[in-house]
């Protein structure tokens, strides 16, 4: 039962096989045995899982809902949820409690789905690993000893092990496709402006983005047709309609044109990897694509251009947390400063007190040019080489990660080595395009990713060529030994 | 030594949006505290900023009463310190790109002289939350009430050139703002507020001396009083060798002096930065011309309408073009009696002095324009006298009743009747047989000071309601003889 998809589901909640209960249920039943392993979870909201289940039921026998209605989820822990803890990975936050809803998840509950509750994930975002939280690293299902990747690495994990049919995740710069990539299921980060901000507890605001995550291009179409579209606000919300993203998921490949960056395929990139990504190209031509190299000549920059927008932004973002309305508060406070520094110090890990130091050295007087000025034009540069190579082709396909996932503390102490997990990832959120993960393969006994890259707003045609490969393999469907165990 | 002081000023205009710059709050002045808040206002994780741009069509409105470019395209930015009544840890501002440009005002002192004053830019931005430090055994009660108030600085350079110079500026921005309908100008509720640079320099040289910035000055008579203190303290340092510091400084009006607050050692670096949760501003021409369309005759263009239509003087029609309450009262009055001269004696002379003496603005007068229009048709028209007008308008503003009602209950009508005069006056000659010779017997220039009182003696017995343009040819008659 937890190994379906949401239109199966969906119509057995229809007929009637299944109530949303039980199926909450069996969920909530699997976290409880399995998540000690995986630590996915930081929050388990069973009250309001099983009553948002019943409420569905009782909608669906009056047969009114939605795809979703009913079927239990879970939400990475930075979308503020109305009454129910919201850290953020964070000790700063670990007692916060929203007074309101994120849109994302409001329109998600609308649509009917059940809150199982709320996914572990690297502290406001930043990490690449899972291994940055308060609340403990994440757990790979596939092999316990390596990392879930990050940061939303608990919603990837959890639906890998069938703890959650789909899950909300958040992409600053590859924050969904490398986890997805890592376990093994579908994530897409949508075009900038695709999905609403508003109650997403900022990391770098001009690249956060939402997006679903699930096991297959299919289910990710589900939530995307609750979650996407125009919000008065989130004022960088895109006005553009949205696309239904299920009705031509269906459209043959036939004359696709894939475009594959040769800076992808250069030094760094695991051998096996690139074996897989380039397996899964063939299959697209057997599927009637065409294939021709393109280039992105920029992509090396997008780390250092990435490493100081997205801390100089964080800097900034993360000023409201300064003990004074909410969050942590030092014990206390001698004075105001001390309440200030002790308060920060100890409510924020490491990581983050890091990249806020890097933003606000360089967002000073006598650096703002040099780095971030110079950031952005090398955004505008790696943004340009995307609109030349998808003037000559449809979609641009490459690995997600240079890796598989790696071990567990294997990359903490070496931060430029964690940085580089990155590389093909980072220039799609500094580009503002939409980007998937789709299952791919095995290397090294782990998954692989094949990362799919389209032009803005293309979301409904990255569904479609990844529905259509997973008509044809079946890597979305493997499943880690773990998970059967429950 | 001469000194030349180098003055420029920042004022902070509060707009009279309903709602707040970035959120949907209530802008209000004493509500209780933290009633007028939004989630945005509070700085709560994932709260995003949404921009009103009512506040936009005002700062439009503004550039184009100062001669302003526009900014086609203006950006915000983040302005970032910590201070805990700035619940976002950042202040969104405008920097490099703010929505009013260069412009320029020619203010006109009371000696007549003009200066053009340039504006060097006027930028949106949101005010922060208030600190409270009283109250709280030791703490501090945070209030974000004003938190997300729009706010337009307006930034002039460094062209003024003394207090009274300064003080006519502020004003002339005052009356341009309440004129645009855009601010309410209540500077007691720091709905103005004004931040002084000021620097000495010996007089002819070009560069300018070491300024000190006064900071939130609300009332024009501080921002005299500020300057003169400050220009004097600046002066004994430099007389004395001394240098002066750059930094910021208090204004006490209880002591009426500066005093330090911080140095520009202790600035903060404010690490301004495009704030990425809104998009920059692009306006159309279209609509920067439409609101052009919509501006309301301004103070300077008042005067000289008042002047030209009117035929009032200059300096009338400045008092009365200052703000546009008064302006408009000036012209109800008017339309009511057709009488520009008279209408504007009374609105600046009887009725200010009764407003000062309650201190009453002139919206608020008891007395409404059209009320004054119908007691000075009554002047006019010679039912009563100035003298008598002045005792009906105080019933008027002690609510006895209009114009026409006091002066009929009252029985104030002059008498005009030509016969009814000639009587009286027979009985006062009659009664003053001895000024009369004396008034006979004396010459011309004499006659002219003895005149008086004989008219003083008709009023007397009239109780005042004697025509004097009736009663002074007749008089001069009958004392002929």
């Amino acid at each position: 039962m937890y190994e379906q998809s949401i239109s199966t589901l969906a119509q057995q909640l229809r007929n009637k096989d299944i109530s949303s209960v039980e199926l909450t249920n069996l969920f909530l039943k699997r976290i409880t045995d399995l998540d000690p392993a995986l630590n996915s979870f930081i929050t388990v909201s069973s009250d309001i899982a099983l009553a948002q289940a019943a409420q569905a039921d009782a909608l669906l026998q009056s047969g009114q809902g939605s795809s979703l209605t009913g079927i239990p989820i879970a939400h990475k822990d930075l979308f503020c949820t109305q009454g129910t803890l919201t850290t953020c990975g964070s000790k700063m936050l670990n007692n916060f409690i929203p007074p309101y809803e994120s849109t994302v998840t409001s329109r998600i509950q609308q649509a009917g789905a059940v809150m199982l509750g709320k996914t572990n994930m690297d502290e406001f975002a930043m990490g690449s690993s899972n291994e940055n939280s308060y609340y403990g690293a994440v757990k790979n299902p596939w092999n316990l000893e390596t990392v879930p990747g990050g940061s939303s690495g608990g919603s990837a994990a959890a639906i890998a092990a069938g703890l959650a049919v789909a899950a909300t995740g958040t992409d600053t710069g590859g924050s969904i496709r490398q986890p997805a990539s890592f376990c093994g299921i579908t994530g897409l980060k949508p075009t900038y402006g695709r999905v609403s901000r508003f109650g997403m507890i900022a990391y770098a605001s001009s690249l956060d983005q939402a997006g679903p995550m699930a096991k297959s291009a299919e289910d990710c179409a589900h939530l995307m047709q609750a979650m996407s579209g125009f919000d008065e606000k989130d004022s960088t919300s895109s006005e553009t309609p949205n696309d239904d993203y299920l009705s031509n998921i269906n459209t043959p490949l036939t004359g696709l044109k894939i475009g594959l960056p040769k800076e992808y395929f250069g030094d760094g990139l695991d051998s096996n990897v690139a074996d897989i990504i380039m397996a899964a190209v063939k299959e697209f031509e057997k599927l009637g694509a065409t294939v021709k190299e393109v280039s992105l000549p920029n992509l090396q920059l997008s780390i250092p251009s990435y490493y100081v927008i997205a801390p100089s932004e964080a800097s900034s973002n993360l000023s409201r947390f300064d003990g004074v309305r909410f969050g942590h508060r030092c014990d206390n406070p001698k004075d105001l400063l001390d309440m200030y520094m002790r308060s920060r110090s100890e409510g924020f890990g490491t990581e983050v007190q890091k990249r806020i130091m890097v933003g606000t050295y360089a967002l000073s007087e006598g650096y703002y040019d040099a780095y971030y000025l110079k950031a952005q034009k090398i955004r505008r540069l790696i943004k340009q080489d995307f609109v030349n190579a998808l003037n000559e082709v449809d979609v641009i396909m490459g690995p997600v990660a240079p890796t598989t996932a790696f071990g567990l503390g294997s990359k903490t102490s070496d931060p430029v080595a964690m940085y580089l997990e990155d590389i093909y990832t980072l220039s799609v959120n500094l580009a503002g395009i939409p980007a998937m993960s789709v299952p791919a393969g095995f290397a090294n006994n782990m998954p692989v990713g094949l990362q799919i890259m389209g032009n803005y707003f293309a979301e409904a045609k990255l569904l479609n060529i990844a529905h259509q490969y997973q008509q044809h393999t079946d890597w979305h469907l493997q499943t880690p030994t773990m998970a059967k165990g429950a | 030594m001469n000194w030349e002081v180098v003055i420029g000023l920042e004022i902070h205009t509060q707009l009279t949006t309903k709602s707040k710059l970035f959120s949907g709050a209530a802008v209000g002045f004493g509500a209780e505290p933290n009633t007028q808040t939004t989630l945005v206002d509070l700085g709560m994780p994932g709260a995003l900023p949404v921009f009103n741009k009512e506040a936009l069509r005002m700062a439009v409105m503004f550039g184009h009463s100062i001669n302003a470019e526009i900014g086609m395209t203006s950006v915000f930015a983040r302005k970032n310190y910590f201070y805990p009544d700035l619940p976002k840890g950042y202040q969104t501002s405008q920097m490099d790109h703010p929505i009013v440009g260069k412009g320029y005002l020619d203010v006109t002192l009371e000696d007549g002289t003009t200066s053009r004053i340039g504006i060097t830019r006027a930028h949106l931005e949101e005010d922060a939350g208030k600190s409270l430090h009283e109250d709280f055994q030791g703490m501090t009660g945070i209030d974000l009430n004003r938190s997300s108030t729009p706010l337009l600085e307006i930034v002039s350079e460094p062209d003024i050139r003394s207090a009274k110079e300064a003080v006519a500026y502020v004003k002339m921005i005052h009356s341009i703002v309440t004129y645009l309908g855009i601010c309410d100008g209540n500077m007691a509720e720091g709905s103005m507020r004004c931040d002084i640079n000021i620097s000495l320099r010996p007089k002819g040289q070009e560069e300018y001396g070491t300024r000190t910035e006064i900071k939130n000055v609300n009332s024009f008579r501080f921002i005299e009083k500020a300057i003169y203190t400050e220009i004097e303290r600046q002066a004994d340092i430099l007389e004395d060798g001394g240098r002066i510091i750059q930094e910021t400084r208090l204004y006490d009006p209880e002591k009426n002096e500066t005093r330090s607050m911080r140095s520009k050692e202790d600035a903060n670096d404010y690490r301004y930065f495009p704030c990425p949760d809104l998009l920059p501003i692009i306006l159309t021409q279209e609509y920067v011309d439409g609101i052009k369309a919509t501006l309301p005759e301004l103070p300077s263009q008042k005067a000289e309408r008042f002047q030209s239509e009117h035929k009032l003087s200059e300096y009338d029609a400045n008092v009365l073009s200052s703000s546009r309450a008064m302006a408009d009262y000036f012209e109800d009055t008017n339309k009511v009696v057709q009488d520009a001269k008279l209408s504007a004696n009374w609105v600046m002379g009887e009725l200010s002095k009764l407003l000062n003496q309650e201190q009453l603005e002139i919206q608020d007068s008891p007395v409404n324009a059209s009320a004054l229009g119908e007691l000075l048709a009554r002047v006019k028209d010679n039912t009563i006298n100035g003298k008598t007008a002045k005792d009906v308008l105080q019933s008027m503003w002690n609510g006895e009743g209009s114009a026409d009602e006091i002066i009929e209950a009252k029985g104030l009508k002059q008498v005009t009747d030509t016969g009814a005069i000639e009587a009286m006056i027979q009985t006062i000659l009659d009664a003053n047989a001895t000024q009369v010779e004396q008034y006979r017997s004396a010459d011309e220039d004499k006659q002219k000071k003895m005149i008086g009182f004989f008219v003083g003696q008709v009023m007397k017995a009239s109780q005042g309601k004697a025509n004097p343009s009736v009663v002074n040819p007749i008089l001069a008659r009958m004392l002929k003889g």
